[in-house]
């Protein structure tokens, strides 16, 4: 299966700030592809890029074999778009909405049954400017269907999204993989990359830096796995001295890192034995949360610090 | 150009504007105000020159000079003297918008020589009394002391030398304010709603991100244009239809309806629908948009013969009229709605048909559905 999008040494430059400062990435067609990093990241402008909406400084852009600027009028055809802050006419229901795009694209859509995918039939007789934050993304999301896309490229599209809308959303994006469509997906939310893309790239002040499938990145980037069990601080010292582990005591519990799972029984075995109390355990693994929140935090730091004068 | 996708785009425009209600009190309820003040405030008062029109065929006698000196002197009148006859001279005061008109004929200082009596021609409108009061007081009393120097002063039946023929009215028909009014105010409708709509439409759609996602569908902004076009030309005809009736039924306006209007009230909208979608491109945001909008809008308000008549207007400000592309529209209207002059309807409809398709192909080419960020 080839490439839905290929990206090669792409930068855009905003008069000095570079906003993308060279990235190469390539997005397999019928996969999902999740964009992550924080706010100012440069995730808007790549995907504004890819769609054809901003021209880009440097580097080579491919989308379904077009380049998305000079072509943009045949890709179009082809993709579908949820921009971050999606609006439309404030007098016009979302009924009529997808009419009209059914008109413009010349599409066979069905407005009852993209609604009822979105979860917005009950709205789809309500003006745009009487819709919720919510329902307005939602209704972005069907448009973003009504001409039967190859690609979707959705900015952030469950922001602000109860956790119920949240998980519909999900779906459909699950529903557009297993129709063979290819989605590009930005998103804030580390468990919705997880979830639901088959690549993650993590991407920080117009870089990427780090990925991957999401077990490939929490692999090389994460940390060890760890018991937790509750239990005094001197259980601590004595795993240490007996075991040779380390072992931190912080908030009543204990927290020793696992080289291999086996390590669990021998630590578990060496508490029993002690005769100290102890409570419950957990094992905890780092999430792609974690991996992020780490990984951006570190990159800042080390920036403060090498702008500091030597 | 797609029809399907204009009529798609058609429908967006038409229910976004039925469901905003001052849109719609801004073009088909503030014309019929508006009609209903003027014609309260003015219907009083007729048609406004005070000039008299003479006409010399006595090419620059010496007599027909003095004659009208001393009518100048009387400063009831201000003569303004018309050398080449028009076939009609009645039709063509009309035309101009004169009350009152003079013919001194051919051989006027012949039979004053020989005594023998000269028929003046006064053309006055009687709806203008005002004019035609000044005008007869002035002429008859000049005449008088023409007729008393010219030896009769003392004979008791000398033949008087100036004689006034019987009175005739000014143009086939007489015009009134309020007739005016009517091809003035529907210009003023067809200037100021799609203008004042493009301009706020042009550039919040901008800043809203909507043309951006427009852009990602294969509407053309042509098409986008062309959908706006039609509707303003639908909201025109109804506008129009409501002054009309007004002006007739609440007003006693005469204008004549007929089918030569139809290009004025559709390359009009075609015209300003365009020229605001062009102030909103050029502007980089709402609040410079609507400046710009306001600047280009309120001189054509005032003078382009929408509430006050181009000829009663000085030379400057006239010249600066004609320079307003408003002008031709109302002008054309009052053409063919009360002169029946088709030519010169038809020369201001091409004015107009050139100037709309220059700013409609400019208006496409510069506006932008995705700003180059
Ligand atoms: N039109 C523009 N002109 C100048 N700078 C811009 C422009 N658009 C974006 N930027 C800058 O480029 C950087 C990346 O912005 P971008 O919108 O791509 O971030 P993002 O990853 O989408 O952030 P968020 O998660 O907040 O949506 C930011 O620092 C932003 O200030
Ligand atoms: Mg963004």
């Amino acid at each position: 299966m080839g490439s839905a999008i290929e990206v090669h040494g792409l930068v855009k430059r905003y008069d000095g700030l570079a906003a993308v400062a060279g990235i190469d990435f390539e997005v397999p067609a019928g996969t999902v592809f999740a964009f992550l990093g924080p706010n100012g990241a440069g995730k808007t402008t790549t995907v504004e890029i890819l769609e054809g909406l901003r021209r880009r400084t440097e580097g080579s852009v491919v989308v379904l074999g077009l380049d998305p600027w000079a072509d943009g009028a045949t890709l179009h055809r082809r993709i579908g778009v949820i921009p971050q802050d999606f609006h439309f006419f404030e007098k016009i229901t979302p009924k009529e909405a997808i009419e009209y795009y059914r008109s413009l694209f010349g599409s066979d859509a069905d407005p009852g049954r993209l609604l009822a995918q979105v979860e917005l039939l009950d709205k789809s007789g309500a003006r745009f400017d009487t819709l919720s934050g919510g329902q307005k993304q939602k209704l972005g999301l069907a448009l973003a269907l009504a001409n039967d896309p190859e690609v979707c490229f959705l900015d952030e599209p469950t922001t602000g999204l109860d956790p119920h809308a949240r998980r519909a959303i999900w779906s459909v994006i699950r529903s557009l993989r297993q129709d063979g469509r290819t989605v590009f997906l930005t998103t804030h939310y580390l468990e919705e990359a997880q979830l639901l893309a088959d690549r993650v790239a993590i991407i920080h002040r117009g870089r990427i830096i780090a990925s991957g499938t999401p077990d490939q990145i929490i692999r090389a980037h994460g940390r060890p796995a760890r018991l937790r069990v509750a239990g005094p601080p001197g259980l601590a010292d004595l795993l240490a001295k007996e075991l040779g582990v380390r072992a931190r005591f912080e908030d009543g519990r204990i927290e020793v890192d696992l080289a291999d799972k086996r390590d669990a029984l021998r630590i578990l075995g060496a508490i029993e034995r002690s005769g100290l109390p102890w409570d419950s355990f957990t094992t905890h693994e780092d999430t792609l949360e974690d991996v992020f929140v780490r990984m951006v935090g570190r990159m800042d730091d080390g920036a403060l610090k090498s702008e500091v004068p030597s | 150009m797609k029809p399907s996708r204009i009529g798609a785009d058609f429908r967006i425009v038409y229910r976004s504007y039925s469901r905003n209600p001052v849109a719609l009190f801004f073009s088909l309820i503030f014309p019929i105000i508006l009609i209903g003040l003027f014609g309260l405030i003015f219907s009083s008062i007729g048609s406004t020159s005070a000039t008299l029109v003479v006409l010399n065929e006595d090419h620059n006698s010496h007599d027909s000079q003095r004659f009208l000196s001393a009518l100048n002197n009387t400063s009831l009148v201000s003569i303004k003297l018309e050398s080449v006859a028009p076939a009609d001279f009645a039709t063509w005061l009309g035309q101009n918008d004169y009350s009152a008109g003079m013919i001194i004929p051919a051989g006027f200082q012949g039979n004053a020589s020989n005594n023998t009596t000269t028929n003046l021609t006064l053309f006055v409108n009687p709806q203008d009394s005002a004019t035609e009061g000044e005008v007869l007081t002035a002429v008859q009393g000049v005449a008088a002391a023409f007729n008393l120097e010219a030896k009769c002063g003392g004979a008791t039946n000398c033949t008087p030398v100036i004689a006034l023929a019987p009175l005739r009215n000014v143009g086939s028909q007489v015009y009134t304010y309020i007739d005016y009014l009517i091809p003035g105010l529907i210009g003023f409708s067809i200037l100021t709603s799609p203008m004042f709509s493009l301009v706020d439409v042009s550039s919040s759609y901008r800043k809203e991100g909507i043309f951006r996602q427009l852009s990602l569908t294969p509407l053309t902004r042509a098409e986008w244009l062309t959908a706006r076009v039609v509707w303003y030309v639908m909201l025109t005809f109804a506008a129009a239809g409501i002054m009309i009736g007004t002006g007739v039924y609440g007003f006693g306006a005469h204008v004549t309806l007929t089918l030569g209007m139809i290009p004025f009230l559709v390359v009009g909208p075609f015209f300003f629908v365009s020229l605001g979608m062009l102030c909103g491109t050029v502007s980089k945001t709402p609040e410079a948009a609507a400046l710009i909008g306001n600047i280009v809008t309120f001189p054509m308000m005032f003078l382009s013969g929408t509430f006050f008549q181009v000829s009663s207007f000085p030379p400057d400000l006239a010249a600066v009229a004609h320079a307003l592309p408003l002008y031709y529209v109302i002008d054309g209207m009052n053409q063919v709605m009360l002169f029946q002059n088709s030519t010169r309807a038809f020369t201001d409809f091409l004015v107009v048909l050139v100037a709309s398709v220059v700013v409609f192909v400019l208006a496409v080419r510069l506006f932008q559905w995705r700003d180059e960020r």
